[in-house]
């Protein structure tokens, strides 16, 4: 079980949080005439590293924020954790 | 029965209290502090099991967790549990236990015949023998050799125990309370520390209670009791025995669980028979000791024969002997402690040592008592069934490939030691590398990767000297990481017997022409003849020779066997161990119990229970509840001897008849406020928002951003910038978060909260034709009147005094209100609608009526929105606007979604007007076509329809819009029907809606 510090609430137990994805794809703007595959990458793929990624997760059974975690996926170390509009 | 093999004196048992036990019926005696096991070898009883695969008679290996053999099926409280470990079972009045996998008893077992039958069974004779024709493994091997193997018999009853669980955080966790342990401990806590240490023996002091070792001016145990009080008294310290950290996961948590009643008859009420301890801790202290390694030889299975080590301990803290004409085998000094323990009772040991003849403190203390040890001898094999007899025995060339004439000599008993295994699971488990070490011909803990520090034989170090040098100073410096203090203490003096080098011989090869069994795991009958097999069968990775050799895998997880094994295939290979490497630790060290990982969570506790505030009307009133996610909603009331259909079709009539009221609290609501919610909206739903006017309510869609409908709900504006969301029950929480993250996210420039008050507010529907004369009873200041409040109208009121909100809304086709006022006030809204709408024949209505009235109506709900549909699959494609974009809107261009064969909703009836259709029934245009039969679609919701009385369903099938008026199949193999069926319209009741809005 992970321990994640919200940048909120500070440092809590995993089973507070729910993992909400990867944090690097940016949604088209709207009204945006944009190509297939443009729109696929926003909605479909997405990269599965083995190592660093930085990811959204929202804190479900606290303050109901939504935040980035830097974490590497291979040994689940926890780099750094950032509010939504923060750059690494 | 007396006690035969119960010593005088010895040991730390209470012979002042007598406990009496049964095991397979039989009736014995033991002492307080015994074991199980101990209490069985007092009265001479050493057969206890048979084997997983041979059926061989199996008796004691150990003294404690590394035990691979003794298994009972144990009776507790009236309850059964299988798969108890004898050795550490402790024993109390009225303990009953039984032999497991064996029939009909364990002294003449029908499975033994296997033994017989062993050269038939070698490695992998399961994945060869049993491939072929493939459909028999279901019928007919499978259920077989379920019967065939296994061990305990678990119980068809609930399990009426009560586990507890604990989140605990602490500065250092230490794992074993033995020299390191303690040393660790106690350093760290004297430096402010906050420190839990976890013993899993009933115990403390570890090999400190049965090694003769002098500490400061004290024995090693006198120590040992010492620092455990002090430890106690601390109040930063906790001190648990009876725990066993079995596991370790990221981020420095670690999993013990604790046993707290399962040394006494019965638990108390509300006392726990287990607690599991998550504890994330700063730092952790790896003092888990080591496990002494067998040698390996022929028959070495036979009851009777144990590590020395376990021999040892039987003595020193049971008081009991293994044997009364022990047999000594070994390859270094440690094992001459126990000859010298024997011989301090008066019995007369003999040791074999692989060993050329040398000395060391130990060997000449045994040499001057007068034992009889042959050097460079070892034994061959052992003789007897049930129990060794006697034993083979023969001198060993230097290279340790020849044996001398072999020579037949009597015993009871054979005390084995291989030197010794450090215990690295945890730190393996923690994601540490491990490295080879070949001085102790173990691997020990390399590089850590969380904080952890393994100390003491754990580590590889064997002299109590040096580990409790490092465990103080480990104590210490980790100690003074966190508390920064430096309150350093001195290292006791220690009086010790230095050993000499132990000899790298692990298993004694075959005199020509013989074919014993040598066993390497005893759990799973793996002997040297299988690893030997998978390696000529190919299998090189230890993985992989593990996995067709099962060896290591049994519930013992190889904790006698890995080495041994790692060993032989390395000899075989020509290769040195670190070359082969080890297979990887997993948690949990120990096995646990499902009960004590479920914790409280079993039953009604599995889940919250949510209620609306006027459940407890409708438990009066006889509703029959059904789950709705976490909610208990009422299904249907029921009356006199009505089943589900006849109640649920008399509330749907009387909505259409008359009136019905139906608890709407369960919806999802959602407060949207801020100068930006219009806009919002308009992203969110796929239909227009900004124009709506204060008062007034709209239905909306919300798409997903792949195109796929997520929920659908009716929004209102309460005043300009608040607006009162609904969701369906079962996607609130979903919605909340996916509301909040296009807020926190994507759009963070819109002034917008969202905050969830479903709790908030109660919900009443109320529908039918008699609806409004209800509203104006129960509102009779308010102007309830078409044009007062028309169709998807709000309005703010009091209903008698209370605040109430009135929504024009209908879920069921009809004329229909749906009345919110606060919690708090529910019950007595509900009871006044009661009320007053007798005169109109109100009755309350469930959910299966609700959803009667709604799939007559072609409303679509969650087995339609299914999340697989898009807009245009549920007839939706009114709601979406060509003006502005929306959340999931340009997935719907997607070639797949606007392809003209795309499913879509109809309605369904049957031919005959009588049968029902399943639910999820497939659509087919011809019932008995060749299987796969095409499929066209599903039948996603079926009723009975009350304005028609014949059953109705909805089904999404391919091309719907054009299949109207055809006449198909409705295709259940599950329920084995086959339906004719002609497709409608998904409108099947007042499709141009005019009843809502009369």
């Amino acid at each position: 079980m992970l321990f994640i510090k919200c940048p909120y609430c500070g440092i809590r137990s995993q089973n507070e949080f729910a993992y909400g994805g990867d944090a690097t794809v940016k949604r088209p703007e709207l009204n945006k005439e944009i190509s297939d595959k443009e729109w696929d990458d926003f909605v479909y793929n997405r990269k599965s590293p083995r190592g660093k990624h930085l990811e959204f997760w929202h804190h479900i059974s606290g303050c109901r924020q939504w935040f980035k975690v830097h974490r590497d996926t291979a040994t689940h170390e926890i780099f750094k954790t950032l509010k939504p509009h923060e750059e690494l | 029965m007396t006690q035969e093999f119960r010593l005088k004196d010895e040991g730390l048992i209470d012979r002042s209290k007598k406990i009496s036990f049964k095991f397979n019926g039989k009736k014995y005696f033991g002492y307080e502090g015994d074991t199980l096991a101990s209490a069985l070898i007092a009265n001479g009883v050493h057969l206890v099991g048979r084997s997983f695969k041979y059926h061989r008679p199996r008796g004691f290996y150990g003294a404690g967790v590394d035990d691979p053999y003794a298994l009972v099926q144990l009776i507790r409280n009236n309850e059964t549990i299988p798969n108890i470990k004898a050795t550490e079972q402790e024993l109390f009045e009225g303990l009953e236990a039984k032999s497991v996998n064996c029939w009909p008893n364990v002294n003449f077992d029908i499975g033994g015949i296997n033994n017989f039958l062993r050269i038939f069974l070698p490695a992998g004779f399961y994945y060869k023998t049993f491939m072929w024709p493939k459909s028999f493994w279901y019928r007919i091997y499978e259920p077989f050799i379920r019967k065939a193997a296994g061990f305990g018999v678990v119980t068809h009853e609930h399990d009426k125990e009560r586990y507890e669980h604990k989140y605990e955080y602490c500065d250092l966790l230490v794992t074993g309370s033995g020299p390191s342990g303690l040393a660790s401990a106690y350093s760290a806590a004297k430096n402010g520390a906050k420190v839990i240490l976890a013993e899993d023996k009933p115990r403390f002091g570890g090999s400190l209670l049965t090694s003769e070792v002098t500490i400061g001016n004290q024995t090693g145990k006198e120590w040992a009791d010492k620092i455990v009080t002090e430890l106690k008294e601390m109040p930063n310290v906790v001190v648990k025995n009876r725990a066993q950290v079995f596991g370790y996961y990221d981020h420095n948590m670690l999993v013990m669980s604790e046993r707290i009643s399962e040394h006494m008859p019965k638990t108390e009420k509300f006392m726990p028979k287990q607690k599991l301890w998550y504890i994330r801790a700063k730092e952790v202290v790896i003092s888990s000791g080591s496990i002494e390694r067998p040698i390996v030889f022929g028959n070495n299975d036979t009851p009777g024969i144990l590590l020395s080590s376990a021999a040892k301990e039987y003595m020193k803290v049971y008081g009991v002997l293994v044997g009364k004409k022990p047999l000594i085998f070994t390859n270094n000094d440690s094992a001459y402690e126990t000859a010298i323990e024997f011989k301090k009772n008066g019995i007369n040991p003999i040791v074999l040592d692989s060993r050329k003849e040398l000395n060391s403190d130990l060997i000449t203390e045994a040499k001057n008592l007068g034992i009889d040890i042959k050097f460079e001898h070892v034994v061959v094999n052992a003789n007897g069934y049930r129990k060794v007899k006697s034993a083979d025995i023969a001198k060993i060339s230097e290279d340790k490939t020849n044996l001398g004439k072999i020579e037949n000599i009597a015993c009871d008993c054979i005390c084995v030691s291989g030197f010794w295994t450090p215990t690295i699971h945890l730190a393996s488990q923690s994601g540490g590398k491990t490295k080879f070490n070949k001085d102790i011909d173990a691997f020990i803990p390399s590089q850590s990767k969380q904080n952890e520090t393994t100390v003491g034989s754990a580590n590889g170090i064997f002299n109590l000297n040096d580990t409790l040098k490092n465990s103080f100073e480990a104590g210490y410096e980790l100690s003074k990481k966190i508390t920064s203090k430096e309150n350093k203490l001195s290292v006791p003096a220690v009086v010790e017997k230095k050993n000499s080098k132990h000899d790298k011989f692990w298993c004694v090869p075959l005199p020509k022409g013989k074919k014993y069994k040598r066993f390497l795991d005893f759990q799973n009958d793996v002997a040297v003849s299988d690893i030997e097999l998978a390696l000529r069968e190919g299998y090189r990775s230890i993985e992989h020779v593990k996995r067709y050799t099962t060896l290591g895998m049994a519930t013992d997880q190889g904790k006698t066997s890995n080495l041994n094994g790692l060993q032989l295939v390395s000899n075989i290979e020509n290769k040195v161990v670190p070359e082969v490497g080890h297979t990887t630790f997993r948690p949990p060290y120990t096995p646990v119990s499902i009960g004590a990982i479920v914790g409280r969570e079993v039953g009604k506790h599995s889940k919250p229970t949510r209620k609306s505030p006027m459940h407890s009307w409708h438990e009066k009133n006889n509703a029959v509840f059904v789950d709705a996610g976490l909610w208990l909603r009422p299904r249907y009331y029921k009356k006199g001897n009505e089943t589900l259909f006849d109640a649920s079709k008399r509330e749907a009539e009387n909505v259409r008849k008359n009136v019905g009221v139906c608890d709407v609290t369960t919806l999802g609501k959602i407060d949207v406020k801020g100068p930006d919610a219009a806009e919002f909206l308009n992203r969110v739903y796929t239909n227009a928002w900004l124009k709506l006017p204060v008062g007034k309510a709209r239905y909306g869609v919300m798409l997903r951003e792949d195109g796929i409908v997520m929920d659908d709900g009716t929004t209102t504006r309460v005043s300009e910038n608040h607006y009162h969301m609904t969701t369906t029950t079962a996607q609130a929480a979903n919605v909340l978060s996916h509301l909040e993250y296009y807020l926190q996210i994507v759009w963070p420039e819109l002034n917008v909260n969202v905050v969830s008050t479903t709790e908030q507010w109660a919900g009443a529907a109320i529908a039918g034709p008699k609806s409004r004369d209800l509203l104006q009873k129960l509102f009779p200041e308010t102007d309830c009147s078409n044009e007062g409040l028309p169709f998807m109208g709000f309005i703010e009121t009091k209903l008698f005094g209370v605040y109430a909100r009135i929504f024009r809304i209908s879920f069921s086709g009809e004329l229909a209100y749906e009345v919110n006022v606060e919690s708090d006030n529910g019950n007595f809204m509900w009871e006044k609608i009661i009320e007053l709408g007798e005169e109109f024949k109100i009755q309350p209505y469930g959910t299966e009526a609700l959803s009667t009235l709604r799939i007559e109506m072609g409303h679509v709900a969650g087995s339609e929105l299914d999340g697989r549909t898009t807009p245009f699959d549920n007839s939706l494609e009114g709601l979406l606007s060509k003006k502005k974009d929306f959340i999931g809107k340009r997935s719907l261009q997607k070639e797949a979604f606007i392809s003209p064969d795309r499913e879509k909703i109809v309605g369904v009836v049957p031919l005959d007007k009588k049968t029902s259709i399943p639910e999820g029934s497939y659509i087919v245009r011809d019932a008995n076509a060749k299987l796969p039969n095409p499929k066209l679609g599903h039948v996603s919701a079926s009723c009975w329809s009350v304005e028609y009385n014949n059953p109705f369903s909805l089904a999404i099938i391919k091309d719907g819009k054009n299949m109207i008026g055809q006449k198909l199949f409705a295709l259940s193999p599950l329920k084995n029907k086959s339906i004719p069926v002609e497709i409608v319209s998904s409108h099947y009741v007042d499709p141009k809606g005019e009843r809502v809005r009369s």
